[in-house]
């Protein structure tokens, strides 16, 4: 028999730990997938691939992608994975983050890691939300959004307005290619692979800092059902953390 | 032998590039500013990297991601910069990584001042970021000794996968002393050597040797495997790598325990009150993790001795390892300076001759 689909072989055989409808493992799937198709077309040499995990719900992303990795601290992934650029500069090295992780304890981790222009991609799973912990509120929970540490909604007046990494750090003279995705429906899915290898191909040419966000779903501590909560992403993320291409130095 | 005048910062980060170092990931503070600033120079001078992170807490995770692939990197900072580091300190040792790390003590707490000081002797050695762990931590009282244990630095980090820690205080770092410069080892990543690593693992290959770098162990068993494995590393480390100095202790009543650059100006107080006929010596903790507590023990409580005398540059830390060293067979007193003021021989000599008054 033919075979007309296989796992790609840089995924682990271990099973995700994530909750059901939770869009951390379509994301894995999709940056394991670029990184082989880079390497089958001969692009990247295999074994030059390292990935950075971060603390969060993907925080055993290192024992899912299957090649050298990193589990760093809780912010510090574009950090560690600087080091590791640095040491091995003709790898691609790529971080995986959350919005905890990325968009509050490690905001000045990623701004520098665009301001040096490292050539490094970071993967930015933005669900609105600390999945990890159970549930509190981030930088990016939206304006009345309820969480374990906003009970009533998330009040503007009292702890500001939620945070758009992608246009603040497109606004960074150091960052190469920023863009947002999500992969609510199979075109965006598409899209966001799209992006992902482009920014990969964008690394391995040498370029700058690329960031691709992805707005994901946290069906658990949303308290809400997995097809309620892709449709929640479109009627209340989407609006406001628009889709699209941030800034793209190599399009201009 | 051909000796050169050196810098002591300047020194140090000249022996840690012979000794192999090719990365260094820092940010400026006083009193080590000139370590970031000569390697800046220097390291593309030899194909390494030079990197001033944007904080602290960057540059050790910046090591922590240049370790993990088998590299020899080393980060420097002075007290307040070594606190914002422990974090990544406390991930390296649980990672099992290899790197040195430069402390360049000044006064605190908080932002203290810039004046040399030793006050940083709890952080280095008990701890200091969370978590069972311990560094290997050295305490030079000369440039020449700085540079000598830098030459073996980061072959001890390697054989026990453990970062190690340089105590130096500000005084080492801003001195300039006649030194001997070791040649260059000729050092390369070798993944046979180092199978933990991120080497360009692919799959295929042997699951155990992909590099995975990594300090959670979620569950209760193996978190207690990770860390009884680790315990059997310190167990290992404490029992080759202690270091220290015995200065004219042989028949000393009073022994003075320092460490440092306090322990030459005891050792020149010694060898005034040996010419005035009064029998003092030193004891001096080269290792100060592993601490030699036996060898302390030994020498603090042979027959002769009478009363031991701790002095340090700080409200009294490491007189708690000579304590425990010495379990009160010994009356044992503490003479030191808050504010990052060095004792003058005066002050130690009047100490001891009051001691020996029975004071
Ligand atoms: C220094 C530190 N502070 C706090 C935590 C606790 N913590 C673990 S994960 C997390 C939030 C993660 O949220 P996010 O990055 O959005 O990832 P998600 O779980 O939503 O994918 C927090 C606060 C930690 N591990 N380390
Ligand atoms: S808690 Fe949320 S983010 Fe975490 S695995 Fe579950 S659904 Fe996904
Ligand atoms: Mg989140």
């Amino acid at each position: 028999m033919a075979v007309v689909f296989e796992k790609t072989k840089l995924l682990t055989d271990k099973p995700f730990h994530y909750c059901p409808g939770c869009n951390h493992g379509i994301i894995h799937r999709l940056v394991a997938e670029s990184v082989d198709e880079l390497i089958q077309e001969g692009k990247l040499e295999e074994g030059n691939v390292i990935a950075v995990a971060p603390v969060g719900c993907s925080v055993f992303a290192y024992d899912y992608f299957n090649m050298d990795a990193y589990e760093a601290a809780h912010g510090r992934a574009p950090a560690v994975a600087t080091g590791a650029k640095r040491s091995k500069p003709d790898t691609l090295v790529f971080t995986y983050q959350g919005d905890g992780d990325l968009a509050s304890i490690g905001t000045a981790e990623v701004v520098h890691a665009a301001h040096r222009g490292e050539k490094i991609c970071t993967i930015f799973v933005n669900n609105a939300i600390y999945g990890m912990t159970g549930g509190q509120m981030a930088p990016t929970t939206l304006v009345g959004q309820k969480t374990t540490t906003s009970p009533k909604g998330r009040d503007e007046a009292w702890c500001g307005a939620p945070i758009k990494m992608s246009e603040m750090l497109a606004e960074v003279p150091g960052s190469y290619y920023i863009e947002r995705c999500a992969v609510n429906n199979n075109a965006n899915i598409l899209k966001t692979k799209k992006a992902i290898k482009k920014a990969f191909q964008y690394q391995l040419d040498g370029k700058g800092f690329c960031l691709i966000e992805v707005l994901s779903t946290c069906p658990t501590n949303w308290g809400l059902s997995p097809v309620e909560a892709m449709k929640w992403l479109e009627e209340n993320m989407i609006p406001y953390y628009p889709l699209g291409v941030k800034k793209d130095k190599g399009a201009e | 032998m051909s000796l050169t005048l050196m810098k002591g910062s300047e020194a140090i980060a000249e022996a840690a590039i012979r000794a192999g170092a090719r990365f260094f990931f820092g940010y400026p503070i006083t009193p080590q500013t000139e370590i970031p600033e000569y390697m800046s120079a220097r390291m593309p001078e030899v194909g390494g990297c030079f990197l001033q992170a944007e904080s602290e807490v960057a540059a050790i995770n910046m090591v922590y991601g240049a370790a993990g692939t088998g590299a020899r990197v080393i980060t420097s900072s002075s007290s307040p910069g070594v606190s914002l580091k422990q974090e990544g300190i406390s991930y390296c040792a649980g990672a099992q990584l290899p790197c040195v790390i430069l402390n360049v003590m000044r006064g605190g707490p908080g932002l203290g001042n810039i004046q040399a000081s030793q006050g940083d002797y709890f952080q280095g050695v008990k701890g200091g970021g969370n978590g069972d762990y311990h560094l290997l931590t050295y305490a030079p009282s000369s440039v020449q000794e700085a540079i000598d244990i830098m030459m073996f630095a980061f072959d001890k980090a390697e054989k026990y996968r453990m970062p190690v820690l340089f105590l130096a205080d500000g005084i080492i770092a801003q001195m300039m002393e006649p030194v001997e410069m070791p040649e260059m080892v000729d050092f390369k990543v070798d993944p046979e050597k180092k199978p933990w690593a991120c080497t360009g693992w692919k799959p295929g290959d042997d699951p155990e040797k992909r590099g995975v770098i990594n300090s959670i162990y979620i569950d209760t068993e193996s978190l207690t495997v990770h860390n009884a494995k680790l315990q059997a590393v310190y167990a290992e480390a404490r029992k080759n790598e202690q270091m220290w100095e015995c200065y004219k202790t042989e028949d000393a009543e009073i022994v003075v325990t320092a460490f440092g650059t306090v322990a030459r100006i005891v050792k020149t107080v010694v060898d005034q009150m040996r010419a005035e006929g009064h029998k003092v010596g030193l004891f001096r903790p080269i290792s100060v993790w592993p601490f030699p507590y036996d060898a302390l023990a030994e020498t603090c409580c042979a027959p002769q001795v009478k009363a031991v005398l701790d002095v340090e540059v700080n409200e009294g830390q490491m007189l708690e390892d000579v304590k425990l060293a010495i379990e009160g067979r010994k009356p044992v007193q503490f003479f030191g300076h808050l504010g990052s003021q060095f004792p003058t021989t005066a002050e130690i000599k009047e100490k001891i001759l009051e001691m020996k008054e029975g004071k």
